[in-house]
């Protein structure tokens, strides 16, 4: 397919403006371009069709079964969509709560936002929440700079050393070296849990805490999940959950009841906002009583006549993290969801992204290999380690899938499973669905067997073909 | 002698000039190498310190110091063409080389057959 610049005709345009009938207004000459920008020139005609093409060439979850493990892509129901173009929302102007007597004309947006915080500190267990971080890993930087900020509070600044299992997300170590923190790797053991003895042998005054995904990365539930946290804390580190995989446990396992001092949670995974081209994003933190001093400004606070209002003036506060308060109109889709599925729902929700993750891991378990003889949770990980003996990788089993008409798994994640195919079906699949997912799989196995080299042209269906992904590594075009 | 560490890198001294790369095991699960970070000439390193890392279209790994010593070369080849750590890790795909080593730090280290033996398992 044409870049729309490949399109463009000289002098060609989408709309032509009437003649102006005021005189032309000066520019000052320093800001004034030294030549005219380079536009495609298109009709509008040309642009419409342009980017139905590029749409309808797009794989998204309303389009096909999506299974990106540690991705949660649920169906994003359109119900939120409606309410976050609701013009009362989505033309407030976000300075609006900041001019005098504008925090009146935007009472409802405030609301939202208390409520919002309220309601995922509920349902996570914690005191409170701030909605600001714009991402889940910016989420994970905003907590451990509380981690920081309350540590420096405490005058016990030689705690450095923030424990991290070799299963994590790379996320975890960027954000804990970001926050100024040395990262210290912990050992899984053979069944897929981390390592008590090696939690044991890093524990002493200098560990500032550790960051656990709970359920882990491998898809299991940590077994001693509770017993890490008390040794962490008994050792004065705080603990931290990373919520990646917070639809495995969704209305069932509190992290705040557990004894984490604070997680975050990814909206475009647990709570249905559209992960949508890398952005935006929005990643909520939650919070135990001892870290709330430390929250990111500004804050909303109800009053006692049942009105908002914002404070910036918390003396202990890590600060501004973000503009303004998150992403709005991401955080009004999570609240909208909440109110939606809040309650039973969450439990139904929880319940059968298990179900549906451990039922294909049933019936794939005679054609693919699994590491550990165990159920799991919202996803299950494969190994291609048996293609493996006929030169057909997880790599090629993704393509292959491709032209099946099914998005990708993630592959070699996480690293200590060798070529790993880490599939996440959530909740809103049906088993049809699933079943077919499974044959395609299925189909995939055998034709690594009969067929191999087939395997290495895959896909062949697609808009384009096997990319270089090594060329573009090594030698990559960074300017046209 | 090539000696061996369980985080996959080999280390081989000759007239006391220790020669660090990974190993082909390695080079094998982490797939085409797409950049390897060097570490800077004449910083020194204990045995087990992170020295550098490697990146792959996969992954990206620490590379772990089988030995102490001080950096004297790195592979420069390597910037151009990380390539060469797959066709040829223990040899060609040499990463670095160091001087005042510590020879004692071999000892703890496999010989190949207990590093196949391991990476067996």
């Amino acid at each position: 397919m044409k870049l729309i610049f490949d399109k463009s005709v000289n002098g060609r345009r989408g709309v032509r403006l009437p003649a102006s009938d005021v005189p032309a207004a000066e520019l000052p000459q320093a800001l004034l371009r030294s030549q005219a920008a380079e536009l495609p020139e298109v009709s509008e005609l040309d642009a419409v069709r342009h980017f139905t093409l590029l749409g309808r060439q797009n794989m998204g979850v309303d389009t096909n079964f999506y299974p990106l493990g540690s991705c949660t892509m649920k169906y994003n129901p359109k119900i939120n969509e409606r309410l976050s173009a609701l013009p009362g929302f989505s033309e407030l102007h976000p300075m609006l709560a900041q001019l005098p007597e504008g925090i009146d004309y935007c009472q409802g947006a405030l609301q939202v936002l208390y409520e919002t915080e309220k309601l995922l500190a509920q349902t996570c267990g914690f005191a409170d929440a701030t909605l600001q971080p714009m991402a889940g890993a910016h989420g994970e930087l905003t907590a451990v700079m509380m981690f920081a900020a309350y540590l420096k509070a405490k005058g016990e600044t030689r705690r450095k050393i923030m424990l991290i299992p070799d299963s994590a997300h790379g996320t975890n170590p960027a954000s804990a070296a970001m926050a100024g923190f040395t990262c210290k790797e912990i050992a899984s053991n053979a069944d897929g849990d981390l390592d008590l003895d090696e939690l044991k042998k890093a524990l002493n005054d200098e560990v500032a805490g550790i960051m656990l995904t709970t359920p882990n990365t491998l898809g299991f539930y940590e077994s001693a999940v509770a017993e890490v946290v008390a040794l962490v804390k008994q050792a004065g580190g705080l603990a931290y959950c990373d919520g990646a995989n917070l639809n495995a446990i969704l209305g069932r396992i509190r992290p705040g009841d557990l004894g984490f001092d604070a997680m975050h949670i990814n909206t475009h995974k647990t709570l249905s906002t559209p992960h949508g081209g890398g952005g935006p994003g929005s990643g909520p933190v939650c919070v135990a009583a001892r870290l709330e001093p430390f929250l990111p400004q500004p804050k909303v606070y109800k009053n006692k006549d049942g009105s908002y209002g914002l404070s910036e003036d918390s003396a202990q506060s890590i600060g501004y993290i973000a503009p303004y308060y998150g992403n709005f109109s991401v955080i009004l889709r999570a609240y909208a969801y909440l109110l939606m599925c809040g309650g039973d729902g969450f439990q139904r929700i929880s319940e059968n992204a298990v179900l549906n993750a451990n039922y294909v891991r049933e019936r794939l378990a005679p054609w693919y290999e699994q590491n550990y003889e165990r159920s799991c949770m919202h996803e299950c990980v494969l190994s291609a380690s048996r293609q493996g003996a006929k030169g057909v990788r997880a790599l090629d089993i993704a393509k292959a899938l491709l032209d099946k008409g099914f998005h990708a798994p993630t592959v070699y994640f996480p690293l200590i499973v060798p070529e790993a195919l880490m599939i996440e079906p959530a909740e809103t699949e049906s088993k049809q669905t699933l079943d077919d997912f499974c044959e395609a799989m299925i189909d995939i196995a055998k034709q690594a067997e009969e067929n191999p080299e087939a395997l290495k042209n895959a896909p062949l269906s697609t808009p384009v073909g096997r990319l270089d992904e090594v060329g573009a590594a090594r030698n990559p075009i960074l300017r046209a | 002698m090539k000696r061996y560490a369980k985080t996959h890198e080999w280390v081989q001294v000759q007239d006391g000039i220790a020669t660090v790369g990974i190993t082909k095991f390695a080079a094998d699960e982490l797939g085409d190498v797409t950049y390897i970070e060097m570490p800077d000439l004449d910083d020194e390193f204990e045995a087990g310190e992170i020295f550098g890392s490697i990146e792959s279209v996969k992954a990206a790994s620490d590379l772990f110091c089988p030995i102490g010593g001080k950096i004297s070369a790195i592979n420069e080849e390597l910037e151009d063409k990380p390539g060469i750590v797959n066709e040829s890790a223990e040899d060609r795909g040499w990463i670095c080389k160091l001087e005042n080593i510590k020879e004692a730090d071999l000892k703890s280290l496999m010989s190949q057959e207990e590093y196949l033996a391991f990476v067996r398992e």
